[in-house]
């Protein structure tokens, strides 16, 4: 009876009246599921922070646009030598600092350097590690000379990690990012809500709206609430698959599945017996039933993977027959490998939803051709700790979100433990060569090599599941690199 | 009488003194290197070592210790790893929202569950007695995550009264903070308010069995006023105690509360903090929440002096 009391005094304040109008149509609220550490995209490598810094706050020479194409950016354009080694980019003029402060040809080189230099903590060091040297030829112009030819290099220095800072600001931009972008920081509630207002002096096309507050909301059940209550417009990465079919039915929103970059693949030990036997590795991914994991895991959303390559590549070869689940073909290949037994092994499984619930499935369906994997659940620290750094692990469910990451099975010493010299080699050449039909060439022999490898077992790209009010629109459906730019977002009434 | 208070205030330097050590021994053997947890899968070993430097990390842990303990005694708590801004200012705006949050829901939960309980004692086996401490029971079998999302259903998505989350800050106006803390707040209230209803109802029973009271009741003293004057007074002490702890309880221990309203508490930061090995922070939260727990406490104490002057005495 007294509950009904607390319901009605509830009821009675809330009735009182208030001073919240409703929003002006230049407002955006969007939901966001982790809270950047800081809002340095050279300092750390949380895809939270370009998620609010990319393109809005901060600019690099060069960016990604939302098909995943190389675009301009604070370089109106470049040209390259012929030996592929020198670069000359001609800058943006009357571009400023959101402290005031003109940017010029000193601020790239300044920004290059630090990024390069021994005491930098940038994330992703390896974007810069083909530079020589970075000249600043006259105030609107930069040369940088490269070591070997690279076919990387316009597009890494679209990265978050190769934005450009002004040596003024660039040690407070953790707390307090001065960038060039059309947006700059007016409000950070630590836990609750960061909030980005329009740059009037921006250099390019202005920002449509004038304000935008991402809000943190970690918990599925609360980001569906906070959409429905319209506390909340946007969710460009909406959490709860399981309600999403909720918000089609609804027409006050739109929801748009889109792609990432994000491989999912449950990667193992290629040194530790038994998976150093490639026969084991093909077992494995033959038992291994894609749409039930999907299914079960994501409620459907996701697409299969054959391969380590984003289906929405232009050299995307569909590799999934290769792997198909086939029970019989699984035992017989492990009989062959000396197991017809099977074995016993362990799965650790990071926090993600794809993993933690992945990982039960994948476990269920090894269990039918006679493999024990004991599930250990472990937090990002002590993944990052045991199976990536320490490599203490049999297998492992994880998500590669990086762009333009197939490089990682030709690395030494990463977690796969794989060793393979003729992928070496080709991925060695691919990063030589800048485009053409000889690069899409070799990106798909590579893809049809690490099918018949399986160093790791590739189980899907992970979705963008976008849900937004149905009258805005200029979000980016896909996520070749995960960011919201907010440039050409603006509501339609 | 003052032996009282000064040997309470005692033990609880003592008692924050050898959780310091506690905290601190302990999270720095918890696994997992906060600067590989920043820089993530792609970095190379030497921005790892890098930051670790900037980090401070190569300092050995006792003088690392000691530097902590000091600074904590001129109220400098360090620096956030993940956030680099310094931790005390973290704490104080989760505390912004932490402590009226716990001060509104405790409110709530004592101006409903006293009454209640004082009413049911009263009336003993009596319909009204027996349907209040049902309500109670359900109320303390609800989780209160569940209840939460049922109140946002209801008041946000349904009514759009009152927002399903968040929190604005109170320097954009009293009144919409308060109105994002009125759903947490009630959700919070439930479980405690069942509780300690229950507590309230029990304790009086106990002491309305004694034999003073067939005294007082003997002597032609009204039922009213033996309840009020004479069995009431004596029946508070445990319901303090409870109380004291839920104060406790609510001012770090709500994080799935926190999660369902995403609001910016204690409990989250301490959370967060934990996953992302900000171990500076959590040392910071969790002192202060000793402190705060040992200070409740001893007020609790105290109040039971006020409540039984005996104990003045005693000692």
């Amino acid at each position: 009876m007294n509950i009904w009391k607390v319901f009605l005094f509830g009821t009675a304040i809330a009735l009182l009246p208030s001073a919240t109008s409703f929003a002006a149509k230049t407002d955006l609220v969007l939901g966001i599921v982790l809270e950047p550490p800081h809002l340095d995209p050279t300092a750390g490598a949380a895809a939270a922070i370009d998620e609010i810094v990319y393109a809005n706050i901060f600019e690099g020479l060069t960016r990604i646009g939302p098909k995943g194409d190389v675009l301009p950016a604070l370089a109106e354009s470049w040209t390259k030598s012929d030996d592929g080694k020198v670069y000359t980019f001609k800058l943006h003029k009357d571009v400023k600092f959101h402290d005031g402060t003109t940017f010029d040809a000193g601020d790239v080189k300044f920004s290059l350097d630090r990024a390069r230099n021994e005491k930098s903590t940038n994330a992703q060091k390896g974007l810069f590690a083909a530079i020589d040297t970075v000249e600043s030829v006259d105030p609107l112009t930069v040369k940088v000379t490269l070591r070997q030819p690279s076919g990387d290099f316009l597009y890494n220095m679209a990265w978050g990690d190769a934005v450009i800072v002004a040596p003024e600001s660039a040690d407070t931009n953790k707390d307090k990012p001065v960038g060039t972008g059309p947006f700059k920081l007016e409000n950070w509630a630590k836990g609750s809500q960061i909030v980005i207002a329009k740059n009037p002096d921006y250099w390019g096309s202005p920002a449509q709206l004038n304000k935008a507050t991402f809000r943190i909301i970690p918990d599925p059940a609360a980001a569906t609430a906070a959409l429905l209550a319209g506390d909340v417009q946007a969710f460009p990465v909406f959490p709860s698959y399981e309600t999403i079919a909720q918000f089609q039915a609804d027409p006050r929103f739109k929801v748009v599945i889109g792609t990432t970059e994000g491989e999912t693949v449950m990667g193992m030990n290629n040194k530790k017996p038994p998976f150093d036997n490639v026969k084991v590795r093909q077992a494995i991914a033959h038992a291994i039933d894609r749409k039930t994991v999907i299914d079960g895991a994501m409620f459907g959303f996701g697409t299969p993977i054959g391969s380590f390559f984003p289906p929405h590549h232009p050299a995307y070869l569909d590799l999934t027959a290769e792997t198909a689940y086939d029970s019989a073909l699984a035992k017989k290949l492990l009989t062959e490998a000396g197991y017809p037994e099977g074995f016993k092994t362990t799965l650790k499984l990071p926090p993600p939803t794809y993993a933690r619930r992945g990982g039960e499935i994948i476990a269920a369906q090894l269990r039918d051709i006679g493999i024990e994997a004991e599930i250990i659940p472990v937090e990002w620290a002590q993944w990052l700790d045991q199976v990536f750094k320490n490599k203490n692990y049999d297998m492992t469910i994880v998500s590669h979100t990086e762009p333009n990451d197939l490089n990682i099975f030709a690395r030494d010493d990463y977690y796969f433990n794989y060793d393979s010299p003729p992928f070496k080699a080709m991925i060695k050449e691919i990063e030589a060569i800048s485009d053409g039909p000889e690069r899409t060439e070799l990106y798909r022999q590579a893809q049809k090599l690490l099918a018949a490898d399986e160093p790791a077992v590739f189980l899907f790209q992970l979705p963008k599941t976008g849900v937004w009010d149905a009258k805005i629109e200029g979000l980016w459906e896909n996520g070749p690199i995960q960011a919201n730019d907010l440039t050409a977002v603006k509501w339609t009434d | 009488m003052l032996s009282y208070a000064s040997n309470r205030v005692f033990i609880g330097i003592i008692t924050l003194l050898a959780a310091s050590v506690i905290i601190f021994a302990v999270l720095e053997v918890v696994p997992g290197d906060p600067a590989r947890l920043m820089l993530g899968m792609n970095a190379t070993e030497d921005a790892v070592r890098a930051l670790q430097e900037q980090m401070g990390f190569n300092q050995p842990l006792i003088w690392r210790y000691f530097n902590w303990l000091g600074g904590l005694l001129t109220g400098d708590f360090g620096k956030s790893y993940t956030y680099s801004v310094p931790v005390i200012d973290l704490i104080k705006e989760r505390i912004a929202v932490s402590l009226p949050l716990a001060l509104i829901s405790l409110a709530l939960s004592t101006m409903v569950a006293i009454p209640i309980g004082i009413f049911a004692a009263s009336r003993r086996g009596s319909v009204a007695d027996t349907s209040a401490m049902g309500i109670a029971q359900i109320g303390v079998a609800i989780p209160n995550f569940w209840f939460a999302l049922l109140l946002v259903y209801v008041f946000a998505v349904v009514l759009r009264l009152l927002p399903a989350g968040g929190f604005t800050g109170w320097e954009n106006g009293l009144w919409p903070s308060v109105k994002s803390l009125i759903l947490p707040s009630v959700a919070l209230a439930l479980p405690q308010a069942s509780i300690l209803a229950r507590v309230t109802r029990s304790s009086l029973l106990d002491v309305l069995g004694e034999n003073y009271i067939r005294t007082a009741r003997a002597k032609g003293l009204s039922r009213r006023k033996v309840l009020y004057h004479h069995a009431l007074r004596n029946a508070l002490i445990p319901v303090l105690t409870i109380i004291g702890m839920q104060f406790s309880f609510l001012l770090a221990g709500t994080i799935i509360v926190e999660n369902v309203f995403y609001l910016p508490g204690l409990g989250r930061l301490v959370f967060q903090a934990i996953t992302q090995r900000d171990l500076i922070v959590v040392e910071g939260v969790v002192i202060i929440l000793v402190a705060t727990v040992i200070v409740v406490n001893l007020l609790v104490d105290l109040s039971y002096a006020i409540v039984d002057p005996r104990l003045w005495s005693r000692r």
